[in-house]
C-alpha cells in the first residue's frame, strides 16, 4: 500500500456519495420522486380539512384562480375564504417551515460532523423559547409581531453566546466544544425560561401552545413575514453544499484543501440559524424535524451534501404539511400540537429507515 | 407584600384556572368516570352539613367537610371554628368574603383579586410552598388544587385543607359555597347567598327567550382553545338553549384547541371573547383575522367580550356571567324577531 497520507480521507469522500437504499434510483429518478411526494402531500393538504370542503369544489376553486378562468366552484364565498385565507397559507407555511427546518438540520449535522445536531442544538431553540415565553408573559403589550420577534431575539441571542463561549474555550478549532457550549447554553436558558413561565403561570397554556408548535397563520402575513429569511438561508445553504462535502472529511483535511474552516463554519451557522429562528418565531418549537428527515434521506439517497440539502428540503416540506393534515384531522376539529405528531410519525418512521438500511449493508 | 398589579396580572386566574379545568377534565375522563352534568354536584352539600344543619353559627365544631371534588366521599375534620383562613383559590376567596368569613381570612393567594378587601399576598396557588403558607399560622387552608403533596404535608403540620376543585356544574359550585360554610362557621349566610344566587339565575333564565339550535364559540385564547357544553361554563350557555361548537370535537376533551377553518365553517351565532385582557382580542380585532371577516357573528356584531375572572371563576359571581350571557342572547333573539 502505497498510500499518501491524502488518500484514506480523498476514499471517505468518494464512500460518502453512496446511495443506500435508494440504489436502484437513478439521478433523475431521486428528484421525481421528492417532486412526487412533495405534490402528493401538497394535494393532501389542501384537501383535507375540518371544514368539509368538496374535493371537487377545492379543485374548481384551485382552477378558477388561474387568470382568464370562470368556473362556478360550488363554494361559497364563506368556504372560499377557509380556502384562500386559512387553509392555503397554512399548507404554505408548513411547507416553508418544513423545508428550512430540514435543510438546516443538514446544514448543522455537516459543520459538526455530529449525526445529532439539530436546528435546535448551539441553543437556538431555548433562546427563541425564552424570547417567546418573555413576550407571552408580558402580554398584548408589544404587539402582534412581539412573540415572533422575541423568538428570534432570543435565539440568536443564545447562538452568539453559545459561539463566544465556544470559541473563548477553544479557539475556534474544535466543532465539539461548540456543541458542548451549546448544550451549555441551552442549559442555561432552558432554565431561565421555565423559571419565567412558572412564575407567571397564569400564561402556562399559550406558553405550552407555543412550545409544542402550531401552524397557526394570521393569513399570508406569517407566510410573507419569513419568505426573506426563509429565501435567503435556503439559498446560501444550497451555495455551499460542495464545501459542506469537503467539510465532512475533517478540519485539517478540509483547511488543507484551502478552506477557512473557522469562517465559513460561522457562516453556515448563522445562515441555518437565520432560517430555523425565523421559522421557530412563527410555528413554535417542532422538534425531529431537523434529525429525521436529513438522515431519512442519507439513508436512503446517500450522504453527498450536493443532493441532500434539495432533496432534504423538498422531503422536509412533504413532511411537515401531512404532519400538519393529521394534527388537524386526527382529533377534528379540535387540534394536535403538530410538534407531537412530527415527533410521534418521525421517531418510528426514522427507526424502521435505520433497521431497514442495517439488514442490507 | 408589594403587589404588581398590572391588567395582565389580573388575568391570571382566568387562563390558569382553566388549564387546571382541562387538566382535571382528563384525569376525569381518563378514569372512565365522566362528570355527569347536574347529578354529581347536588348531594354533596346536605351531606357535607349534616352535623351543622341543625346548630347555626359558632357552635357546630368540630365540623367534616367533605373535601375534593363534588362526587368526594372523603372529609376533612376542623376542630374550631377558624380564624386564620388562608385561601389558595380565587374563587373560594370570593365565597369567603360573599358569606361574610371574610374577616376570618388572613391571607390569600396572588391571583385572588377580588373582592379589593382580601389579603393578597405572595403566595402561589398554583406551585404552593408550604413553608410560605405556614408562615401565615394558618387554621384552615382552602385550595383548588387537590395536589396531594400539598394537603399531606399541611396535615404534617397540624393543619387542615379543604380542596375545592374547579367545579363541573352550577351545583358543585353551590355546594361548595355551602361547604365554606359549614367550615367557617357561616353555614346559614352561605344558604342564603346560594339562594339568592339561584333566584337571580332563575329569574335571568326565565326572562329569556330560549334561543333553541343557537350556537356559540367562546374563546379561551388565541389559539382557540375553547369549552363544549358539557363544562361548567358550557351548562350556563345551555341554559339559554346555546350549544358550542366544539362539541363535535367529542366529549373526552372538555377544553379542545378548534382548527380555525372548523371556527369559521361553523359559523356560530355568537363569539364570546375570554381572552381580551389577557391577549389583547377585540370584536375588532377578531373581525381582521384573514377569513373571519364574513362570520355572522363578526358582520351580525355579535362578538362580545366577557370579564374573565367572572367567566373563569365559580363563585358568587357566576350570576354576573349568566346575566351577561342572557342580555347577550335576548340581543340575539330581538336581532332575529
Amino acid at each position: 500500500m502505497s498510500a499518501t497520507p491524502r488518500t484514506p480521507s480523498l476514499a471517505r469522500v468518494r464512500r460518502l456519495d453512496v446511495p443506500r437504499l435508494g440504489r436502484g434510483i437513478g439521478r433523475s429518478g431521486r428528484w421525481l420522486v421528492a417532486g412526487c411526494v412533495l405534490g402528493i402531500a401538497l394535494l393532501t393538504g389542501v384537501m383535507i380539512g375540518p371544514a368539509g370542503l368538496t374535493a371537487s369544489g377545492v379543485a374548481l376553486e384551485l382552477v378558477n384562480a388561474i387568470p382568464g378562468v370562470t368556473l362556478d366552484s360550488g363554494l361559497t364565498s364563506q368556504q372560499q375564504a377557509i380556502l384562500w385565507q386559512i387553509r392555503l397559507p397554512r399548507m404554505v407555511l408548513g411547507a416553508l417551515v418544513g423545508a428550512t427546518l430540514a435543510v438546516a438540520g443538514a446544514a448543522y449535522q455537516g459543520v459538526f460532523r455530529n449525526p445529532l445536531a439539530d436546528p435546535y442544538l448551539l441553543g437556538v431553540s431555548a433562546g427563541a423559547g425564552l424570547g417567546a415565553t418573555l413576550a407571552i408573559t408580558q402580554g398584548g403589550g408589544i404587539g402582534p409581531f412581539g412573540v415572533p420577534l422575541a423568538a428570534f431575539a432570543g435565539g440568536l441571542l443564545a447562538v452568539s453566546a453559545t459561539y463566544a463561549l465556544g470559541a473563548s474555550v477553544g479557539g475556534h478549532r474544535s466543532s465539539t466544544i461548540i456543541v458542548l457550549a451549546g448544550v451549555a447554553v441551552a442549559a442555561f436558558f432552558s432554565a431561565v425560561q421555565t423559571f419565567v413561565q412558572q412564575w407567571f403561570d397564569d400564561s402556562l397554556l399559550a406558553v405550552y401552545s407555543w412550545m409544542l408548535g402550531r401552524l397557526s397563520t394570521n393569513g399570508w402575513s406569517d407566510v410573507i413575514m419569513v419568505l426573506p429569511y426563509v429565501l435567503a438561508s435556503w439559498v446560501l445553504l444550497l451555495l455551499h453544499r460542495r464545501t459542506l462535502d469537503v467539510l465532512a472529511v475533517g478540519d485539517v483535511e478540509a483547511a488543507s484543501l484551502g478552506i477557512n474552516v473557522p469562517r465559513v463554519r460561522l457562516v453556515l451557522v448563522l445562515v441555518a440559524t437565520l432560517g430555523t429562528t425565523a421559522v421557530v418565531a412563527v410555528s413554535g418549537l417542532i422538534g425531529f424535524v431537523g434529525i429525521v428527515v436529513p438522515h431519512a434521506v442519507r439513508l436512503i439517497f446517500g450522504t453527498s451534501h450536493r443532493l441532500l440539502l434539495p432533496l432534504a428540503m423538498l422531503f422536509g416540506a412533504a413532511f411537515l404539511v401531512l404532519a400538519d393534515v393529521a394534527a388537524r384531522s386526527v382529533v377534528a376539529p379540535a387540534e394536535l400540537p403538530i410538534g407531537v405528531v412530527t415527533a410521534f410519525v418521525g421517531a418510528p418512521f426514522f427507526l424502521v429507515v435505520l433497521r431497514r438500511n442495517r439488514s442490507m449493508t | 407584600m408589594i403587589q404588581p398589579h398590572t391588567p395582565s396580572t389580573r388575568t391570571r386566574p382566568a387562563r390558569l384556572t382553566w388549564l387546571g379545568a382541562a387538566a382535571l377534565a382528563l384525569a376525569l375522563a381518563a378514569c372512565g368516570s365522566p362528570a355527569t352534568p347536574s347529578a354529581s354536584g347536588t348531594t354533596d352539600a346536605p351531606a357535607a352539613t349534616t352535623p351543622a344543619t341543625t346548630t347555626p353559627a359558632a357552635a357546630s365544631f368540630p365540623v367534616d367537610v367533605v373535601t375534593g371534588a363534588g362526587d368526594s366521599t372523603e372529609t376533612v375534620t376542623i376542630a374550631e371554628r377558624p380564624d386564620a383562613i388562608v385561601s389558595l383559590s380565587p374563587t373560594a376567596t370570593e365565597s369567603l368574603f360573599a358569606i361574610g368569613a371574610g374577616d376570618q381570612v388572613v391571607a390569600v393567594d396572588s391571583q385572588s383579586d377580588y373582592p379589593a378587601e382580601a389579603p393578597i399576598t405572595d403566595l402561589s396557588g398554583y406551585t404552593p410552598n408550604v413553608e410560605a403558607i405556614l408562615a401565615h399560622e394558618p387554621d384552615l387552608v382552602v385550595a383548588s388544587t387537590r395536589d396531594a403533596d400539598l394537603i399531606g404535608s399541611l396535615a404534617n403540620a397540624g393543619v387542615p385543607t379543604l380542596a375545592l376543585p374547579s367545579a363541573q356544574t352550577l351545583d358543585e359550585a353551590y355546594g361548595q359555597i355551602e361547604r365554606l360554610g359549614t367550615a367557617t362557621g357561616h353555614l346559614a349566610d352561605a344558604k342564603a347567598v346560594v339562594a339568592q344566587m339561584d333566584e337571580r339565575i332563575q329569574a335571568a333564565v326565565d326572562a329569556t327567550p330560549k334561543a333553541e339550535g343557537a350556537t356559540y364559540f367562546h374563546e379561551l385564547d388565541p389559539t382557540l382553545y375553547t369549552v363544549t357544553s358539557d363544562t361548567f361554563i358550557g351548562e350556563v350557555y345551555g341554559m339559554f338553549g346555546l350549544t358550542s361548537i366544539a362539541d363535535a370535537a367529542g366529549t373526552t376533551d372538555l377544553y379542545p384547541q378548534l382548527s380555525e377553518e372548523y371556527v369559521v365553517a361553523a359559523d356560530p351565532d355568537l363569539i364570546f371573547l375570554s381572552d381580551t385582557q389577557c391577549c389583547g382580542v377585540t370584536p375588532a380585532s377578531l373581525g381582521e383575522r384573514a377569513g373571519w371577516a364574513g362570520l355572522s357573528a363578526v358582520t351580525g356584531d355579535r362578538v362580545h367580550v366577557l370579564d374573565e375572572d367572572v367567566a373563569s371563576r365559580w363563585g358568587p359571581r357566576v350570576v354576573d356571567f349568566v346575566e351577561t350571557v342572557s342580555d347577550h342572547v335576548t340581543a340575539l333573539q330581538t336581532a332575529h324577531a
